[in-house]
């Protein structure tokens, strides 16, 4: 059964927000991490790039196949996870433990259509 | 349309397998990850239900003169008990499939095929059997198969299913009985190391992966099928081998034995080998870990020269490495460049072989 965590925000397409005042840090779950097996590579944006809410801002690439990683939120990215770089696999230890980029929150507004963690936990469970 | 399932369906849902759907039956992609159960193969055994695989049996007076007329390699004079690989082609050297042939007995033929090719290629060699004295069944649905390779296979097959093999050479093949059924054991495989392949009925099939599972033998998915037949350079029809990618521009001519009388495609593949072809297969290692896949663009000096056709991360080497279909122009040591997403990344050609063979020969 997938960890969910009290107190995240969470999207559809199973990427967390993690949020302390102006900052969101942005992660993937652990029911994602589970789905998509051996993570063997994840493609990062760039200190200061802009992130835009739903849009792609890298990809999770596991032994089998590729996949998008997609913004909760928007803002400006000041911070990506460079542990990744030399072990994509930290994500598969431990998804929540470890997040990918950490942005500036440009719209704290867009939070409330993420879901909570009872109704993530309900949302995997369909 | 549900899928189809294998006899050990049950089975692979009990261990906790995830399940996907593969040429209309739903498989197993992997069991505790595709990672481990590559390096299982690799360093010791694993297992895999590889029953979606289609069996066809070709038998009767004219049965060697059938096959040599669909098939691109030669079973002139084959013994019974050799195995031989190669493809079936159209007239125009296009792949109607690949197929590992048993040749079980005198006018007796076993050839396995592709599962999402099965009523593609039933249809193809039906039509091009008319005119020859042979009796051709579709016996996909009566066979249950398992593969169980790696160094230790030989072991496991004498020691856990008191599978006679340790006679058997690299492509050879021997029907025997056990427990009152008839099995078929050929000393072959699609992933660069030692290993057998076994068929038996769906009900012995059962009792045997039950045997191995308790010998603790890994249960390895379709997953690590992929990545390890890669490595080794092993092509996949639908990525290194279709009706647009014939045997010459994969590199595979080995395979076709242009001295024989005749065969669907000849002239065709003959034209392309002595002519040459516009495009064909190589091997790409990228650098970095960016990780190339199927369908990717392969530039040279920014301009388009092909797509990949497989890619990974591999997992012996760990290193970015993909197969390519592009212009011929393009030759060992030269320098290109692979689309990924939005940027490009620089990579070298090189052989398709990105980790050696390991068989017992």
């Amino acid at each position: 059964m997938a960890k969910v965590i009290e107190g995240l925000y969470y999207s559809e397409s199973h990427e967390f927000v993690k949020v302390a005042g102006n900052t969101g840090y942005i992660g993937i779950t652990d029911y994602a991490q589970h789905a998509l097996g051996n993570i063997v590579y994840v493609d990062m944006p760039e200190v200061d790039d802009e992130v835009e809410v739903n849009e792609d801002f890298g990809a999770i690439e596991s032994v089998k196949a590729a996949s998008d990683l997609k913004s909760p939120v928007s803002g400006k990215v000041i911070e990506v996870n460079e542990a990744l770089e030399d072990e994509p696999g930290l994500l598969n230890k431990d998804a929540f433990g470890n997040w990918i980029i950490k942005v500036e929150l440009s719209d704290t507004s867009e939070l409330k259509d993420l879901m909570d963690a009872k109704a993530y936990e309900e949302f995997c469970a369909k | 349309m549900t899928n189809k399932r294998t006899c050990l369906y049950d089975k692979h849902v009990a261990l906790g397998a995830q399940m996907t759907p593969f040429a209309g039956f739903d498989m197993p992609i992997q069991y505790t990850g595709i990672i481990d159960e590559h390096n299982a193969v690799r360093e010791h055994c694993g297992v895999f239900d590889v029953s979606h695989m289609g069996e066809v049996m070709v038998s009767g007076p004219e049965a060697d003169k059938y096959i040599n007329h669909i098939f691109t390699n030669d079973v002139t004079g084959l013994p019974a008990g050799k195995v031989l690989y190669g493809m079936l082609c159209y007239p125009d050297g296009g792949v109607v499939d690949d197929t590992c042939i048993c040749k079980l007995d005198e006018q007796l033929f076993l050839m396995t095929i592709n599962a999402a090719n099965i009523d593609k290629d039933m249809a193809w060699i039906e039509q091009n059997g008319k005119g020859f004295n042979v009796v051709i069944e579709n016996k996909s649905d009566a066979y249950g198969q398992l593969a169980i390779q790696g160094p230790e296979a030989e072991e496991k097959m004498e020691k856990v299913l008191g599978l006679a093999c340790k006679d058997l050479k690299f492509y050879e093949v021997k029907q025997q009985e056990k427990d009152g059924e008839k099995v078929i054991v050929s000393r072959t495989g699609y992933t660069g190391e030692d290993g057998f392949e076994v068929y038996g009925t769906p009900g012995y099939i059962v009792k045997a992966w039950d045997k191995l599972m308790d010998a603790g033998v890994k249960p390895c998915g379709l997953g690590c099928r992929d990545t390890l037949r890669f490595e080794v350079g092993l092509p996949l029809y639908g990525d290194e081998l279709s009706d647009k990618i014939s045997p010459v521009m994969a590199g595979l001519s080995m395979f076709v034995k242009f001295d024989k009388e005749e065969f669907i495609g000849k002239e065709a593949l003959l034209r392309q080998k002595t002519e040459g072809v516009t495009r064909r297969l190589r091997g790409i290692e990228l650098e970095g870990n960016a990780i190339p896949r199927h369908g990717y663009k392969v530039l040279k000096d920014g301009k388009e020269v092909g797509e990949v056709t497989t890619g990974y991360r591999l997992i012996s080497t760990e290193k970015s490495c993909a197969v390519a279909l592009v212009d011929a122009a393009i030759k060992m040591g030269d320098s290109v460049e692979v689309q990924i997403r939005k940027k490009t990344f620089p990579g070298t050609i090189v052989k398709k072989k990105f980790y050696e063979k390991h068989y017992k020969k």
